[in-house]
């Protein structure tokens, strides 16, 4: 094996803060991590299969899976109906019209919600089971945008409710109304941040299993936390939260904040077990992932700012429209209340006001995603900036200085309530700029605009919170609706440090981690306190809410690790340490003061020789009691449940500390943007993060250029993009939800800046894993808006959108009209055209008017029923090419005007998805026969919209081409597909 | 002619790193699924299942492919290789997997077999590739966690390695 | 995301392939490399009652030089063809086409053949066909006929083949001395579909320009040696007559733009190449 010049851990000094290699790699390298799916199941596990809604929004009529139950193979299926009967809603922190479940009930209301859950003997006979399931939905008008979602005229989701807006709160901290009428300027722009999520690479996973003893349940699934919802399950359940047992395995396949919304999945599939009588796993696919798992709330945000002729601002408005989805999820509506004390950034302004409207849309429900309501908050703040900059002819730099937090304010009460902990923004700021060359960034900026391109420089700031104070989310509630629910606060973290009869050390944790390196760290952090090596401590994060301790803010989310466990850790360790300092206290005969862990032994710190290994010590402690000092209990095991008390409850004015430890980002970047195809190519992009103490800087900065690269594709492509007329999902595969790949990133200067501990925590460290998603969209976005001169900038910066922004005109052709321009922006699939039929037009309507004429019109038609007055049902195969599939289809004639005009419209819907449009139909007698002229338009929704993007418009093109070209046919004209020649319309129906 | 129906369950053998193993697959069993729930070499994950990911990345007759977009059944008689058989025999790391290990070149590890899989057959293709050209090969896989950096610089600390090993 | 239940055929030869063919009709399809169909068929967009496949036909497994043109055969795979040592004398146009042709390893599996006869309106190499003029050489167990490219791609995902035929080769015609060619692609990331790709050809006396990605297959226009306005006006109105639509990835305007742009660019490239 090479030899790499890393050295073995030093005997000599402590580990935190080193870069020591991880443990987790010895496993994970070799193919031996255990995930969900690697771990072994009981014999007779079944495996599931969802089937999901095709539409935005409807009412399910009726769902018949007794075809599906009939497969030989398929154990159980159950419905909403079952999930009604066996389960309560779902809850979340306030009162709210939503009954949610996790399965439809009466209505679907997004794309990929669960309709019906099937377990078979394996997921292939599931999906075969899946699709022989019917069910009949009758489509409602759906809504997309959440500001139009508030107007009263928009489709009600909820119809408990009265508003598609759940919830309505406006904060008033400082006098910001007075602010606004002393300034001397005010300015105001609107943000519209979209929906994104980091998607793991390993999907959600769930093992249920009934467990007929305690009438609950053993689940195993990749669950990230918050533990508190660990209630919220067993309370949908209807059982004892200690008869939920939950699970989560050694390894999980990173998370980001996903994997907090599978929770609805093991309420479901514990139904799901219980109905088939055996245990059940589910692992979600990609399609499901992408359209139904989870996104970050997309986010409309008025900001208005009030400041003077030195662009010192004293006060800040904001509406926000935080559009959720269909339902919300515990903890929802969290991300706007985690920042909410932290509403003013880094800047020292003092007077705010804040409106949250939670709303609910036709689109998949919202979740943690890596920032959590962060990206949303400073793109608003970090833009408003940058415009007022731009407003006075200000440096953006020199203005973002003058606004920022001195030094000397440390610890510092924001207006909105965070406690601010340390910091030093202005030198965190002159490092950055110092070390990430700005000067030299400017001259290359000056260079290219001399020669006419486009290039810009942006720059952001970002407080950085870490570890949730767990009654935030209470803010949402008035005062007194808070005091009737009682005290919410502080952030409980749990770990445990034995020590064994041989001295071997084992940590247990709640900490759930996900990639992050935790068993690394909590090594280091362990064994520095008992003078031991990384390698002497196994950390073991596997958890079993019925073994470990855990309270309800256990799991790995909101940076909640550094200040967190490893403040737990330290604490366990020292409490072991303390214990054995006493026993080795005694046998060396020395004070307890005088006691120090060097190197595996136990010692007088004034002589060494007077030593007693550190396994023997651990000896005593279980084999020998009865030598142990007054008092002391046997035994060597440690836990710390550690709260920090700085994380307390809102206060009467809705003032709150929604983090324990706040660190902080500063970034700039240089783009120059290509006015050819409209794609910004970043020059240079600098970055620094403060986190405080660095427990490992191979971990930190893993961290931090993970984070930058998830936001370079927030930033450039990453977007759900869903239909706003019909609401369909059209982000369905890894094909057109675009994560960059090596090639597409920047690389990233990183900065070191000298650390500013916090005071709060343990070891003085503080969250790093999130920063460059506040930082990097904006960042970026301020320096489009430099490069174009432009106010209205948006996310993801695609290279059609740029293109868009910077050509108000385009090349016209030189011949005729050019044709229509497709309405496009992904809605309707709209079009018009004209045939000659050779017929006289009471010929060609007859056939229209003729059932089993029209079957031969009609595209893979195989029956047509008339059903009633004009009213047909229709069996057809629909496709292009290889790709087709079989689709129920209910066809209508209206406004007949015998025998000039008709309207055909109708619907179909298959295991490809659904189907609506409607084409009017004109007859005109012409030479040779009748000139047909139509127009359509056809929505499409489900699998074949989700995945199909690029081909969708294609292929409806192609169908209608061939309903009228066999009207052609049908009318006696040119058999242009039937006969000798070969061609694409021999092979007819299919 | 060999036929088989889509009921039927057919015996399928093939070597996977370099020992015969065998077992059982209906015609549209993906080989991915076949690995990892018949044969239990559950290092080979799955990712997308439609090919754009990389994360089953396995090495069939020394090629990398995606073992999601190949049935189970086409892999009779095939030289199979995983993440499972990269080690040196006497159970340490690879070049490759000592570079990751020492460059932090993965977080969650969900994805890095795939990658090593995919890097695997790069460098020995072009066993002194520039940075660019790392980046290239890497771009049918994708990783959430690192991005990418320390994998750029593990694999061409790797290649060194190997070079220098080889020299 | 698991493919519906079929019958598979491992066909020994290819005349064992196509009676498979004439038995199963329509119900049957050809699987070689399996990278663009197998996705289709895990996310079930198709229900084949029977695979056929060619993958391991030793028959077809060839790359060879005959009558002008490079003759590639159906289980060749698109990486055999990249390290094919002659490609770039005989082929520039599709050697500067494959790296932008999916991923490594889609193409150690992914077949020349089945990339073609997929006929997906991105797709690189069935514009490199179309621009060159190639030909496609289907066989049924009637017996074997040739189609020119431009009449085999009829649109999306659609081609002049029979439910009994099968694409045993296609055949791209070797460049001469004096020709240019140029590449040119505009994708969101490395080795994606194209947005817009622009493969030219110059002779002495003519530009020949294909664009994928635009319309429901990939367009050819002819022209003589154009310049300046004149060559901009001509690739204007390509762009136009396109129709292309607006989908997630980019709207139809910017589309045109980069027919424009990238149509530009690559007859100068091609140019230059040629020496002209």
């Amino acid at each position: 094996m090479p030899q790499f010049a890393v050295p073995e851990h030093a005997e000599e000094g402590k580990f935190v803060g080193r870069r020591i290699t991880r443990v987790e790699n010895i496993t994970l390298l070799k193919g031996k991590g255990q995930f969900v799916d690697d771990l072994p199941t009981k014999k007779g596990t079944a495996e599931v299969a969802i089937l999901r809604s095709p539409h935005a929004h409807a009412e399910v009529v009726s769902i018949d899976y007794s075809d599906a139950l009939a497969l030989p193979g398929v154990f159980a299926v159950i419905t909403g109906e079952d999930m009604l009967a066996e389960t309560d809603p779902m809850i979340v922190g306030f009162e709210n019209p939503i009954d949610y479940r996790g399965v439809a009930l009466d209505k679907v209301r997004y794309v990929g919600e669960p309709v019906a859950v099937i377990a078979a003997r394996d997921r292939y006979t599931a999906e075969d089971a899946m699709d022989l399931v019917k069910v009949e939905y009758k489509v409602l008008k759906p809504v997309i945008d959440p500001v139009e979602a508030a107007k009263p005229e928009a489709p009600l989701i909820h119809t408990k409710g009265d508003s598609n807006c759940v919830s309505r709160r406006t904060f008033t901290h400082g006098e910001p109304d007075d602010a606004f009428a002393a300034a001397k300027r005010t300015n105001e722009i609107t943000i519209r941040y979209p929906r994104n999520s980091i998607t793991p690479m390993e999907t959600y996973a769930v093992i249920a299993e009934h467990m007929e003893e305690t009438g609950g349940f053993d689940v195993t699934s990749n669950f990230q936390g918050p533990f508190s919802v660990h209630t919220v399950m067993a309370m949908a359940l209807r059982i004892r939260t200690s008869a939920l047992r939950h699970h989560s395995p050694t390894n999980s396949g990173g998370s980001f904040g996903s994997k907090l919304t599978i929770f609805p999945y093991v309420v479901v599939m514990c139904v799901l077990a219980r109905k088939a009588g055996r245990p059940v796993k589910w692992i979600e696919d990609r399609l499901e992932h992408l359209s139904s798992a989870n996104s970050a709330p997309n986010r409309v945000t008025r900001i208005e700012a009030a400041y003077d002729d030195d662009g010192i601002v004293s006060a800040l408005r904001m509406e926000h429209w935080d559009d959720h989805g269909a339902y919300l999820r515990a903890p929802m509506p969290a991300p706007i209340y985690r920042m909410h004390g932290v509403s003013t950034n880094g800047y020292d302004i003092r007077h705010l006001e804040v409106v949250n409207n939670i709303m609910i849309t036709n689109k998949c429900p919202t979740g943690a995603v890596r920032g959590f309501g962060g990206p949303q908050l400073y793109f608003a703040v970090e833009r408003m900036m940058q415009v007022i900059a731009t407003e006075l002819g200000i440096d953006p730099l020199e203005m973002l200085r003058r606004n920022l937090i001195k030094a000397e304010q440390f610890p510092y009460k924001a207006i909105a309530g965070a406690l601010i902990d340390s910091g030093d923004y202005h030198r965190t700021v002159d490092e950055t700029v110092d070390q990430g060359g700005l000067e030299e960034l400017k001259k290359r900026r000056d260079a290219a605009r001399a020669e006419g391109k486009l290039y810009g420089i942006g720059y952001a700031a970002c407080v950085e919170p870490s570890q949730s104070n767990m009654g935030y989310i209470s803010t949402l509630k008035t005062g007194l609706e808070r005091e009737r629910a009682g005290p919410k606060d502080g952030a409980v973290a749990t770990v445990t440090v034995s020590v064994d009869a041989l001295g071997s050390v084992n940590v247990i944790g709640d900490s759930v981690p996900q990639g992050q390196g935790h068993q690394t760290t909590l090594s280091q952090i362990v064994a520095d306190e008992l003078g031991l090596r990384p390698h002497d401590v196994v950390v073991t994060l596997d958890t079993d809410t019925a073994k470990d301790g855990w309270s309800i803010a256990a799991g790995n989310y909101s940076c909640r690790f550094a200040p967190a466990s490893c403040s737990a850790a330290h604490e366990a360790a020292v409490k072991v340490r303390t214990k054995m300092a006493r026993i080795a206290a005694t046998t060396l005969n020395v004070g307890v003061d005088e006691i120090e862990f060097t190197k595996g032994k136990i010692h007088a710190k004034s002589n060494p020789d007077n030593a007693v290994p550190f396994y023997r010590v651990g000896g005593l402690a279980h084999w020998s009691p009865s030598s142990l000092p007054d008092e002391m209990d046997p035994g060597l095991r440690e836990t710390s449940h550690w709260n920090a008390p700085e994380l307390t409850p809102t206060t009467a004015n809705d003032e709150i500390n929604t983090s324990l430890a706040y660190g902080f980002g500063f970034d700039f970047c240089g783009v120059e943007i290509d006015p050819k195809t409209g794609q910004v190519r970043v020059d240079k992009y600098v970055s620094a993060h403060d986190c405080g103490t660095i427990l490992n800087p191979g971990l930190a900065e893993g961290q931090i250029r993970g984070s930058y690269v998830a936001a370079i594709g927030a930033t450039l492509m990453e977007e759900f993009k869903y239909n706003e007329e019909d609401g369909s999902f059209l982000s369905g595969t890894f094909a057109e939800y675009l994560v960059p790949t090596a090639p597409e990133v920047p690389e990233l200067t990183l900065i070191h800046p000298t650390p500013n501990p916090s005071p709060y925590t343990r070891l003085g460290a503080k969250g790093i894993a999130e920063g460059n998603q506040y930082t990097t969209p904006v960042c970026m976005a301020n320096a489009v808006a430099d490069a174009l001169g432009r106010k209205d900038v948006s996310t993801p910066l695609t290279p059609s959108k740029v293109f868009e922004w910077l050509h108000d005109t385009e090349m016209q052709p030189k011949g005729a009209t050019p044709p229509a321009p497709a309405k496009g922006k992904g809605q309707a699939i709209e079009g018009v055209g004209e045939t000659l039929v050779p017929a006289s037009p009471q010929e060609v309507w007859n056939i229209l008017l003729d059932p089993e004429k029209m079957a031969n019109v009609i595209p893979g038609c195989h029956e047509l029923t008339e059903v009633g007055s004009n009213a047909y049902e229709a069996v057809v195969t629909l496709g292009v090419g290889p790709v087709k599939g079989k689709f129920d289809a209910k066809i209508n004639l209206t406004d007949l005007d015998e025998p000039k005009s008709v309207t055909l419209s109708g619907t179909a819907q298959g295991t490809l998805g659904s189907s609506s449009g409607s084409g009017s139909v004109t007859l005109e007698a012409a030479d040779g026969g009748t000139r047909v002229s139509y127009t359509y338009e056809v929505h499409l929704s489900g699998k074949v919209a989700a995945v199909g993007g690029r081909m969708v418009r294609g292929a409806a093109r192609h169908l209608i081409d061939r309903f009228f070209k066999a009207l052609v046919r049908q009318a006696g004209g040119e058999d242009d597909g039937g006969g000798g020649k070969r061609g694409l319309f021999r092979r007819g129906g299919s | 002619m060999t036929k088989m129906e889509r009921a039927g369950r057919y015996p399928v053998e093939f070597n996977l790193n370099g020992e015969p193993v065998d077992g059982f697959a209906s015609p549209r069993m993906l080989l991915s699924d076949f690995l990892r729930h018949e044969i239990g070499a559950t290092g080979t994950h799955v990712g997308c299942e439609h090919g754009v990911c990389g994360v089953c990345t396995v090495k069939v007759d020394g090629k990398a492919v995606r073992s999601c977009l190949m049935f189970a059944v086409q892999a009779e008689g095939a030289e199979i290789e995983t993440i499972e058989g990269m080690a040196e025999a006497d159970g340490s790391f690879s070049a490759l997997q000592e570079a990751f290990h020492q460059n932090f070149a993965l977080q969650c590890g969900y994805c890095t077999p795939g990658v090593l899989m995919s890097l695997s057959e790069f460098l020995g293709r072009n066993p002194d590739p520039t940075e660019d050209e790392v980046k290239v090969a890497l771009s049918g896989n994708i990783c959430r966690c690192t991005g990418y950096h320390e994998i750029v610089q593990a694999a061409m600390d790797a290649a060194k390695a190997i070079r220098e090993g080889a020299a | 995301m698991k493919p519906p239940p079929f019958d598979y055929l491992r066909a020994n030869s290819v005349d064992e392939a196509v009676a498979m063919l004439a038995e199963q009709g329509d119900d049957a399809r050809i699987i070689a490399g399996g990278q663009s169909l197998v996705p289709m068929l895990n996310m079930r967009l198709m229900r084949p009652e029977v695979l056929v496949d060619i993958g391991k036909l030793e028959e077809t497994r060839y790359i060879r030089k005959s009558h002008g043109s490079v003759e590639i055969g159906a289980s060749t795979t698109q990486g055999e063809v990249m390290d094919w040592d002659e490609l770039d004398a005989t082929l520039p146009l599709v050697a500067k086409a494959f790296p932008h042709i999916g991923h490594f390893q889609t193409r150690n599996r992914g077949t020349v053949c089945g990339s073609i006869t997929h006929a997906d309106p991105s797709s690189e190499l069935p514009l490199c066909l179309a621009v060159l003029g190639g030909e496609v050489t289907l066989q049924s167990s009637q017996g074997a006929r040739t189609v020119s490219a431009g009449d085999f791609q009829q649109g999306l995902l659609t081609v002049d083949k029979e439910a009994d035929e099968m694409t045993v080769m296609v055949s791209f015609p070797v460049a001469q001395s004096g020709e240019g060619y140029a590449f040119q692609e505009f994708a969101h990331r490395h080795g994606d579909f194209a947005v817009v790709a622009v493969a030219a050809k110059v002779t002495g006396d003519s530009i020949r320009l294909g664009v994928g990605g635009v319309a429901d297959r990939p367009e050819v226009r002819q022209w003589g040696l154009l310049e300046g306005d004149a060559l901009d006006d001509a690739l204007n109105e390509f762009a136009w007559e396109m129709g292309g639509s607006d989908d997630i990835h980019a709207s139809a305007r910017h589309r045109r733009e980069l027919v424009r742009h990238l149509g530009r660019e690559a007859v100068a490239d091609a140019r230059q190449e040629a020496g002209i």
